[in-house]
């Protein structure tokens, strides 16, 4: 029993000696001659210009999360809509409606915090930008 | 380097040469670097009736991967510097086929103001293929002459 997994051992050293085999000829083997525009960024042939590293504006971040919002709404009413129909037909049309609503109504009261917050406005009013006006560096 | 650029020419490394070529000009993959109509027939010899994958030359998306670059289309001022930077981030050896009239000397736009008069005024060239646009044909030998041209090439000492 044990024996048969020993032709596995001996599968996996050969191959792992065959993978640094093959890395090391080419080593050998092949030409090393970087230099800095060589070396550079692949940018589909545009010069990079800048840090990768780049920091995003905070604001995109609840841009972002009020995106999710919409993005879950769409994704969870979407299947309802295609078999609408049908569900009309069962006289469960009523019933899906109103589970519907009240979906769109929870989701509505995000939407109504974050608005009353002041984070639809990409200019932040006077009340919300004192906290950031401390952060500011 | 320096020690295979003091190789003897004998028996022994001459057919590790030989055996170095055959197998570098069977795998000569290829940066896609379509510029106009000339990619069109570009994408035919892609496809299965050309079929130029039978040849080891496999189209890549990046000039890490690549050893050759096919220039296919008319070279703009513009675009000369691109072209350059892209021959640059190419892994040695590499090779540059120009394709069709416009890349070799411009072509039916060589009297506009904004063609590069020749790819050869940027990068150096290995092939030139004439035609316009050349059929799918006619770029499977200027590749089968270029494996001609690697397979001559002393690789170890170069």
């Amino acid at each position: 029993m044990l024996r048969e997994y020993g032709s596995v051992l001996i599968f996996t050293l050969l191959s792992i000696g065959f993978m640094f085999g093959m890395l090391f000829v080419s080593k050998i083997i092949r030409p090393n001659r970087p230099n800095p525009m060589k070396n550079s960024p692949y940018e589909c042939g545009e010069v990079p210009v800048g840090n990768a590293w780049v920091n995003f504006n905070i604001r995109y971040y609840i841009l972002a999360l009020i995106f999710l919002l919409f993005d879950v709404e769409i994704v969870l009413i979407l299947p309802v809509a295609v078999v609408y129909k049908d569900w009309i037909n069962n006289g469960t049309g009523l019933i899906a409606l109103i589970e519907l609503m009240l979906f769109v109504a929870i989701l509505l009261v995000a939407l109504i915090y974050a608005w009353g917050r002041g984070d639809l406005s990409w200019i932040k009013g006077y009340k919300s930008s004192e906290k950031s006006e401390t952060n500011k560096r | 380097m320096s020690l295979y650029q003091e190789l003897p020419d004998n028996v022994f490394i001459t057919s590790i040469d030989d055996v170095l070529g055959w197998s570098r000009k069977h795998s000569l993959w290829w940066m896609v670097f379509g510029l106009a109509c000339c990619s069109i027939e570009l994408m035919h010899t892609g496809g299965p009736r050309a079929d130029i994958e039978r040849f080891g030359a496999a189209p890549r998306g990046t000039p890490r991967q690549s050893d050759l670059i096919i220039i296919a289309g008319t070279l703009t001022y513009k675009m000369a510097s691109r072209l350059k930077l892209l021959y640059e981030q190419m892994a040695e050896p590499r090779y540059v086929i120009s394709m069709g009239s416009c890349s070799n000397c411009g072509g039916l736009f060589s009297s506009a103001y904004s063609v590069v008069k020749g790819v050869d005024q940027i990068i150096p060239v290995d092939i030139y293929l004439q035609g316009c646009p050349p059929r799918p044909e006619a770029l499977l030998e200027a590749l089968v002459a270029l494996q001609g041209k690697v397979q001559k090439e002393k690789f170890l000492r170069k």
